[in-house]
């Protein structure tokens, strides 16, 4: 069943790479929250 | 049928857009709005950060509660058109994933309001999450024909949410907001159930319009509607907003009653002749964002 591992293969991918994105986008937010939370402004 | 295969593992991994579809954004989105105007009214500014944060937070947690909700209620849905198509009944996704999925985002949500906001905020977040996947979803819904009068608490908390992630306490002006969410919300849910009524009793949810029939859900919904008016002007009576809030809620509140009365008066039994109750449901999700931001307006042009 190539076809099927293909579109497993596939969407495990898809999904890995949109929980990269959202773990980046994560501990950028942490950082802000921090600098807000510390009161430091830019 | 779907009951067999959502006890089984779907054959492919379940696709990102459905675990999207899994926190029901339609519904999330009048929760981040009242959430937000929750955060907008209260007289404490918080750096924009924290406030983007504190509507993430509420976002998740609404997410976590559709979740869970779907993952109670696969096999409810798989009985229902309406739903039949979400990610569970239709197979697409299994059963475990959604119940990690919506565990994982209650867990973050609130570790993060708390983290972010403060913790009172993030207390009320959980008591919301679990009323209503406790109290609702598992204990009201499937049992009595009050399952939104009651179980309509857990929605009305996001602006509550939105105001003490702000400011740290609770105070009249949300507990207010909360009362006409809540108050709302039997008129929005039973003229939708009039009018997908089959459905329900497809699906054997005691609905009111399943158990007490057409002209007592009519009447209800008109009852009902009066101290949500009331509750409505209420701010503006209390001195809570000014007289933009007041005219709009009032104007607002009276075309809702205009049309609960129109649905008191109808008396046809068949979802394609409900024309009253159709209008009342697409009018009272306009009733209730416009409200919200005409008070957000009120305030801030103040």
């Amino acid at each position: 069943m190539p076809r099927l591992e293909d579109e497993i293969i596939r969407r495990q991918r898809e999904r890995a790479k949109i929980t990269a994105w959202l773990l980046g986008a994560f501990v950028i937010l942490l950082f802000f929250i921090t600098m807000a939370k510390t009161g430091i402004n830019w | 049928m779907p009951a067999i295969e959502m006890t089984t593992p779907a054959a492919l991994p379940a696709d990102w857009r459905d675990f999207v579809a899994l926190t029901k954004p339609r519904v999330m989105s009048l929760v981040v709005f009242s959430g937000l105007c929750g955060l907008l009214v209260a007289p404490v500014q918080l750096p924009f950060v924290l406030g983007f944060t504190a509507i993430l937070c509420i976002a998740l947690g609404a997410g976590a509660c559709g979740a869970l909700n779907q993952w109670y209620e696969a096999e409810i849905d798989a009985k229902m058109r309406r739903t039949a198509n979400r990610p569970l009944p239709a197979g697409r996704m299994d059963r475990q994933s959604a119940l990690h999925f919506g565990v994982g985002l209650a867990f973050f949500s609130v570790l993060l309001m708390g983290l972010a906001a403060n913790w009172l905020a993030a207390i009320l977040l959980t008591a919301s999450i679990l009323f209503y996947v406790l109290i609702y979803t598992v204990w009201l819904k499937p049992r009595t024909a009050q399952n939104i009068v009651i179980g309509g608490a857990a929605g009305a908390f996001p602006p509550l949410i939105g105001w003490v992630a702000a400011t740290g306490h609770v105070a009249a002006l949300p507990l207010l907001l909360f009362a006409i969410i809540f108050l709302w919300t039997p008129p929005h849910f039973w003229a939708l159930s009039l009018f997908v009524r089959s459905d329900y009793a497809a699906a054997g949810i005691p609905m009111l319009p399943v158990v007490a029939g057409f002209e007592s859900t009519r009447r209800q919904i008109f009852l009902y509607s009066l101290p949500m008016a009331a509750a409505a002007v209420a701010p503006w009576l209390l001195g809570l907003a000014g007289p933009i809030y007041g005219g709009c809620a009032a104007v607002l509140s009276f075309v809702f009653l205009v049309l609960a009365g129109r649905v008191g008066a109808s008396r046809t039994t068949e979802p394609k002749y409900m024309a009253a109750e159709k209008h009342l449901f697409a009018y009272s999700v306009f009733y209730l964002f416009a409200l919200f931001a005409v008070l957000v307006a009120d305030r801030w042009l103040a």
